[in-house]
């Protein structure tokens, strides 16, 4: 199928020293490395502040804020930095860019230095983020920065800016990312490789850059006329001079549902290696679960309107969202079934990896059918912004997209790294991790049916019970997550022993053709694929 | 299944003399209890949403079970090769595509009736600020007051923490109140769990919502769109009283507004909000 692996020392020549190597680095490995390395650090940071927000809300009055803006300022960066700086770098610009080029058979990315820039941008978009917690009293108007609240006159100072000009750093470095992986995939695939037999993760990178490539821009836009409304006295959101503030809802929204599916599309590819992987079967029906991951995408880009029943938008337009939004439940329930029909007569190996993907399978299940309450208008009258929301893309984000990274992750290590997780300290921390995370998110339903709306630093008494369970999980899940860097710290104290394929026949891809880590080229000649 | 009868909304907690409280309640589980007919009409429906996705969620969850136990490497040795089946396939896309249907056909029927009130007895006007609301009746005399939180240090026993404020909204029992929403400043949300009402009060636009109270007491709802600073301590407080009761609260509040002062408290003041408290 592949080429041989070869010596180590074929290529040494081409491995440049430290500062090109990872400052300049034009090569698709190291830079998926380091977009893992930041994730991680960046992950750091957005579950402290979560962790912090916990402590606040365990007991009901205010025992760690000031007041409520520097709280929803915090809410803010969490929410951004979780999106933007967690879950988007390590599977779009981590794992995709490690994997795509090898499984479609390329040497490297198309365009190496825009995959450098990609990459380059993404740290001071962070620094800006991070630093505007510190400016004023930050920025705190929800991660969906709604104007007027995210007009100079609310959110006073530069602390609003650095967060927009962050998000337009962000948003750049995701357009150059996606222009490079549609460019991969469409002209760099080795001989045989057709569309048709491409990995479901290069199948999921493909949609998830075309997602990227549309909607980011309709950001893109919102965010400079809010700048302009700040610093250049337009009024595009500002009622007062003729400007509408719920066309920054339709534009925000028009990037922001794509976006959950940014996240969550490549989560699928990965899982479906995995599931198929470790229960030695072809993935039950390949090109329906290719084709789904198409139709979400392309639905996915006309449901946004359901984030605005309560914005005043007509009862017909209402009526459409509703059923456009019901309607993404279906691709998303064949691949829930084709996932299941997958393991059905597997012969099925419970190794860390494999528990994550089933951890995934089930609470993506959960997130997506309160998904299906929440599509209805006439129920989110009572549940819109309140906790039952954010259970429900708690469910779908942090543990569905979270449980596929440390699924990838535990999957690939032994192939990026050359050294294998430890098995014991990796089951433990998934368990850890599960617990963890549903003690932490489902009650949050109750609270939500109880009516605590979101982004509260405090909250009715009646609501004390639940909340400090919700924070003893909160604690748990930060002890899982402290106990994956002790995962990862044996994993690199352990030796570099991982063959070409350690998983064995159900390992079909070909980044198992390789040798581990693998050479820095790949491949010394073009793979054939049969 | 213990766990779902919990999470489907209580059975009325009436208070000795039959005011009802709308406020969150320790342990709550469910939907706030419904003060109202727009509040039933979604409990009902979220009824049959809600026993739809147990069924789907413990199906998922019984099928997963039943492939790690019976599809085990130790049980299952040599696995199947089979990655089609034209028939499952199918099912797994028409069968969800008519759970869809049992769902959407009442859930538009919802929508509709939510959308507007007909034959409104009269109009509130709202309009969100930072952080308190103001609250007008331009068909009793266009009178309008501003409705504060009450601080903490100012509670009298029994008033909820963070749900009280100095003056409620009051409306008659079995009016049909047709709501009016804008925002003065940024956008704000009116929001009401137990009376099933909801809106964005949004600046340079009006919307339309309503609701409808069907027993005495007094309902609590709170500011539901970030709206800075202060968003978590602005709620709303509805008084429902008998129609006598509310006429007499009218002539107060009239009489008070011409007076440059709020209206205060309807007589008799609110005795029972003290077992929301339990």
């Amino acid at each position: 199928m592949a080429t041989a692996a070869h010596a180590p020392d074929h290529h040494d020549d081409h491995a440049p020293g430290f500062v090109s190597r990872w400052l300049f680095s034009t090569n698709h490995k190291d830079i998926g490395t380091l977009y893992i390395i930041f994730s991680l650090v960046a992950a750091l940071v957005g579950v402290g502040l979560s962790l912090i927000m916990r402590l606040e809300l365990m007991q009901p009055g205010l025992q760690f804020f000031s007041d409520g803006q520097m709280w929803n300022a915090y809410v803010s960066a969490h929410g951004l930095i979780m999106v933007f700086f967690v879950i988007m770098p390590a599977l779009i610009g981590g794992f995709g860019n490690w994997f795509v080029p090898i499984m479609i058979g390329a040497p490297d990315m198309a365009f190496p230095r825009l995959n450098n820039i990609s990459f380059w941008l993404l740290v001071p978009a962070f620094m800006l983020l991070t630093a505007s917690l510190f400016v004023g009293g930050g920025a705190g108007a929800g991660w969906t920065i709604y104007p007027p609240l995210s007009d100079d006159t609310y959110q006073t100072g530069p602390a609003m800016d650095m967060a927009l000009f962050s998000l337009h750093l962000a948003g750049a470095s995701s357009i150059l990312g996606a222009a490079n992986f549609i460019t991969t995939i469409f002209n760099m695939r080795a001989p045989g490789m057709t569309f048709h037999k491409m990995p479901l993760f290069v199948w999921s990178m493909l949609v998830t850059a075309f997602l990227l490539l549309l909607a980011v821009p309709v950001l893109g836009g919102a965010i400079t006329m809010l700048i302009t409304d700040r610093n250049f006295g337009t009024a595009f959101f500002d009622p007062a001079g003729g400007g509408d503030p719920v066309l920054f809802q339709h534009l925000f929204w028009f990037f922001g549902h794509p976006e959950v599916y940014i996240m969550i599309l490549p989560g699928f590819g990965i899982v479906s290696h995995v599931i198929s992987t470790f229960c030695k079967k072809p993935i039950f029906g390949y090109l329906g679960m290719a084709y789904a991951m198409v139709a979400i995408g392309v639905v996915g880009f006309i449901v946004w309107a359901h984030h605005m029943f309560q914005s005043g938008i007509d009862v017909d337009t209402r009526a459409y969202f509703m059923a456009a939004t019901m309607v993404i439940a279906v691709p998303t329930g064949i691949k829930i079934f084709s996932w299941i029909a997958t393991m059905w007569g597997g012969s099925m190996d419970l190794k860390t990896p494999m528990l994550f993907a089933i951890g995934f399978v089930f609470l993506f299940t959960v997130g997506g059918v309160t998904g299906v309450v929440l599509a209805n208008a006439g129920i989110t009258q009572v549940l819109h912004n309140t906790y039952y929301v954010v259970a429900h893309f708690h469910y779908v984000l942090s543990l569905g997209a979270v449980f596929t990274i440390y699924c990838g992750f535990y999957y690939w290590i032994g192939k990026m790294s050359g050294h294998q997780y430890p098995e014991f300290w990796g089951k433990v921390h998934f368990w850890l991790t599960f617990v963890g995370v549903n003690l932490t998110f489902f009650p949050m339903h109750f609270l939500g049916n109880q009516g605590m709306p979101r982004r509260y630093p405090d909250y009715p008494d009646a609501l004390a019970g639940w909340n400090m369970v919700v924070s003893i999980g909160s604690f748990i899940s930060v002890a899982s997550f402290l106990l994956f860097f002790y995962v990862v710290y044996r994993t690199f104290k352990s030796p570099v022993n991982v063959v070409a394929n350690p998983w064995g026949e159900g390992a079909t891809t070909l980044e198992w053709q390789v040798s581990s880590p693998p050479p820095f080229h790949t491949f010394e000649e073009l793979p054939h694929i049969r | 299944m213990l766990l779902a009868t919990l999470l489907l909304a209580a059975g009325p907690a009436l208070a000795a003399d039959g005011e009802m409280t709308g406020a969150p309640v320790p342990w709550g589980m469910g939907l706030q209890q419904a003060g109202g007919v727009l509040k039933r009409t979604i409990h009902d429906f979220n009824e049959l949403v809600f026993w739809i996705i147990v069924v789907i969620t413990v199906f998922v969850a019984g099928l997963l079970l039943w492939v790690v136990y019976r599809y085990s490497a130790a049980k299952n040795p040599v696995p199947s090769r089979t990655s089609h089946h034209s028939l499952l396939e199918v099912a797994w896309t028409v069968v969800p595509v008519l759970i869809l249907i049992v769902i959407a056909i009442p859930s538009f029927r919802l929508i509709y009736y939510e959308d507007r009130a007909r034959d409104a007895d009269f109009t509130i006007n709202v309009q969100g600020r930072q952080w308190y609301w103001h609250y007008a009746y331009p068909d009793q005399g266009n009178f309008s007051f501003d409705s504060y939180a009450v601080a903490d240090a100012d509670l009298q026993p029994g008033q909820l923490r963070n749900l009280t404020v100095d003056n409620p909204l009051v409306v008659p029992v079995g009016a049909t109140v047709r709501v009016i929403t804008t925002g003065h400043d940024v956008i704000h949300s009116f929001f009401i769990p137990s009376l099933g009402v909801q809106r964005y009060a949004i600046p340079g636009r009006a919307l339309e919502t309503w609701f409808q109270v069907d027993r005495a007491g007094t309902f609590y709802g709170q500011c539901n769109q970030i709206c800075g600073t202060n968003h978590w301590f602005m709620p709303i407080m509805v008084r429902a009283v008998p129609k006598p009761e509310f006429d007499a609260w009218v002539a107060q509040a009239q009489a008070r507004f011409a007076q440059g002062q709020a209206p205060g408290y309807p007589e008799p003041a609110p005795v029972a909000v003290a077992s929301a408290a339990r």
